[in-house]
């Protein structure tokens, strides 16, 4: 019995990191769909999410939620300044360039976070007092809850947006036909600074969950999250909304019944092996279809 | 008979720097210090070069070239530490085995384009990595210490050299045509009857057999190896990816230039050691947007003159 218990404790707390893992693949997912870039910067985006939310908490003596908006819309002022400065000039070179323009913005923004906000770790300011809720044999904690709650509504906010407004549909005409978007008169270089604003707000509310969850960031906190949330997104399948959240959640979850099962070090290694499996078989990931309508 | 001439030359002026740096050495004017700064150089630039071949010649996209330089390091270090394997055949065999390695990865990760190879082959170096972590007979996590130190500047001088040459002649010859080939347009090249699949792996797992030996000089010559990101792990790769770049995509002179300047340069700025990873970036950055092709733009040697390399050297590098 202790084993089955076990396993459904790992399956709730893979799930809390599932929806971190979604709500970083979510700006991956989108910026990919609409410019065909892995904006490697994506995991430095929720660093420095979590670093505004410190400062905003332990400086500015905000509370939880007003802290996440103003981190929210601080990464967002980097998503887009980084767009404009490092990814508009590419826009017509070769991916490659693209590529390693956006290796360097991230190399960028970790050195320059470490210059600024010092090497060693923080601990996070704890904006909520620690509480454990049994839930017949297994537990969780409002640690936990915060991010199931934070995380489902901003995925249903972007789900409203993407399909219901006009904003949703001029994005989706970009990601489809770019210069046809730009025909039907669609301020492609707006949508894109939008999209990338978007993606940088969800990965600095994720950066603050983790923040409290982990009660630690570094200025390399964002680099395997960034790199497994990518993961996700290409699992789920690069490009559709919907793939980035279901394979968000089934990464945190494989992470953590590996941890159960055997070694913690090897976690890491689940990701990649995901991605490589993943890429070898079903490369246009679980819910990609060939002409299925890509955002 | 102008090639033979030429490669006169470069025998003559290679030799050269080697007497040069032994001279000084024997005089004192150059200390241990230093001849270890330029061993490490001489890996740097086969490593840098053995990735041109991949990135630059053949048109893909690999950032786990660190890798491979893990695999040869581990290797020749746990063969020479635990089974007295001579030093070269240590080599021989690190370089063997991640050459095996990259035939393996290659052969499903280069079906796979751009940007999602470039993901395949940085997982599959934090794999190896991983793989590396968790393994006792290596160290593990602690590392792995006590390796002879057997690399010395002549030795890794010469396997650079070698390097050098061996990619410049491949690039030059058939098979580095097709390559070149697959890079400009793999459709073509495949209604041409080139096996791109087939170029693409051999040039993979050739430029991953060069870096799995420069690694069997790295763990010879730093005698500690630690399964760090920086030491064999992502950042690795990215270091030499910087090199690559600046120096620019399929220019071997300008990979040769690159990594030493960038090997040198941050033992000058020790004083500014923390300001240089914000350094670096912003350079690759403004590289990318001014001048994405390098800093010698796919050309060889064109700044032969300015380092007045001689007549020689010019014609060589018409030539290529």
């Amino acid at each position: 019995m202790a084993w089955q218990v076990a396993a459904l404790q790992q399956l709730l707390n893979g799930l809390a990191l599932g929806s971190v893992y979604a709500l970083i693949a979510l700006g991956y997912t989108m910026v990919y769909g609409i410019i065909k870039l892995i904006n490697f910067a994506h995991g430095e985006m929720y660093m420095l999410g979590a670093y505004f939310g410190f400062y905003a908490i332990t400086m500015f003596k905000l509370s939880l939620f007003p802290a996440m908006l103003v981190s929210m819309v601080a990464a967002a002022v980097v998503g887009v300044l980084l767009e404009r400065i490092a990814y508009r000039p590419l826009r017509n070179s070769p991916r490659i360039s693209v590529l390693i323009t956006a290796i360097g913005a991230s190399l960028l923004f970790q050195s320059t976070a470490q210059l600024v906000f010092g090497a060693a770790f923080k601990p996070f300011p704890q904006a909520m007092p620690f509480r454990r809720i049994q839930l017949g044999p297994v537990f969780i904690t409002n640690r936990q809850l915060l991010i199931f709650g934070v995380s489902v509504v901003l995925m249903v906010a972007l789900h409203l947006l993407v399909t219901y407004t006009k904003f949703g549909k001029a994005m989706r005409a970009v990601a489809r036909d770019k210069e046809a978007a730009l025909l039907m008169g669609i301020n492609v270089d707006r949508i894109i600074s939008i999209t990338f604003a978007l993606g940088s707000a969800l990965a600095a509310t994720a950066g603050i969950l983790v923040g409290m969850y982990y009660n630690r960031i570094d200025p390399y906190m964002g680099t395997m999250p960034g790199l497994k949330a990518f993961v996700a997104a290409v699992l789920g399948g690069i490009g559709i909304v919907p793939g980035a959240v279901v394979g968000g959640l089934l990464m945190g979850v494989a992470e953590n019944l590996v941890v159960t099962l055997g070694s913690s070090t090897l976690r890491d290694a689940v990701a990649f092996a995901v991605l490589i499996v993943v890429l070898l078989v079903r490369p246009n990931g679980l819910l990609g279809k060939k002409g299925m309508e890509k955002v | 008979m102008k090639n033979k001439l030429t490669g006169l030359v470069w025998t003559a002026l290679l030799a050269l720097v080697y007497a040069a740096v032994r001279f000084l050495e024997g005089r004192g004017v150059l200390l241990p210090y230093h001849v270890q700064i330029l061993s490490l150089c001489c890996i740097n630039i086969i490593l840098v070069v053995s990735l041109n071949l991949i990135n630059g010649f053949t048109g893909q996209f690999s950032i786990g070239h660190a890798g491979f330089f893990a695999i040869g390091a581990y290797l020749s270090a746990y063969l020479t530490v635990k089974l007295q394997v001579p030093f070269l055949a240590a080599v021989l065999c690190g370089a063997l085995l991640a050459g095996v390695s990259g035939v393996a990865v290659g052969l499903p990760a280069l079906r796979l384009r751009g940007d999602y190879l470039a993901i395949a082959t940085l997982g599959f170096g934090e794999i190896i990595r991983v793989i590396i972590l968790n393994t006792d007979a290596v160290g593990g996590a602690r590392g792995f210490s006590g390796i002879p130190k057997y690399t010395t500047f002549g030795l890794a001088y010469l396997i650079a050299i070698i390097t050098v040459v061996a990619i410049h002649n491949f690039v030059s010859s058939d098979f580095g045509r097709a390559c070149l080939a697959v890079r400009e347009d793999e459709i073509a090249a495949e209604s041409l009857g080139v096996n791109s699949t087939y170029f693409k792996v051999l040039a993979f797992a050739l430029g991953a057999s060069f870096a799995g030996a420069a690694g069997a000089l790295f763990s010879h010559y730093l005698q500690y190896m630690a399964p760090t990101a920086s030491q064999i792990g992502f950042l690795k790769s990215i270091d030499i990816l910087i090199m690559l770049v600046l120096g620019g995509l399929g220019s071997l002179t300008g990979s040769v230039i690159a990594a030493i300047v960038l090997t040198i340069l941050p033992e000058f700025l020790r004083g500014f050691a923390e300001y240089r990873m914000v350094i670096y970036p912003l350079l690759l950055i403004a590289v990318m947007i001014y001048r994405p092709a390098g800093l010698m733009a796919g050309r060889e040697l064109s700044l032969s003159s300015l380092l007045a390399l001689g007549k020689g050297a010019r014609t060589h590098g018409q030539h290529s």
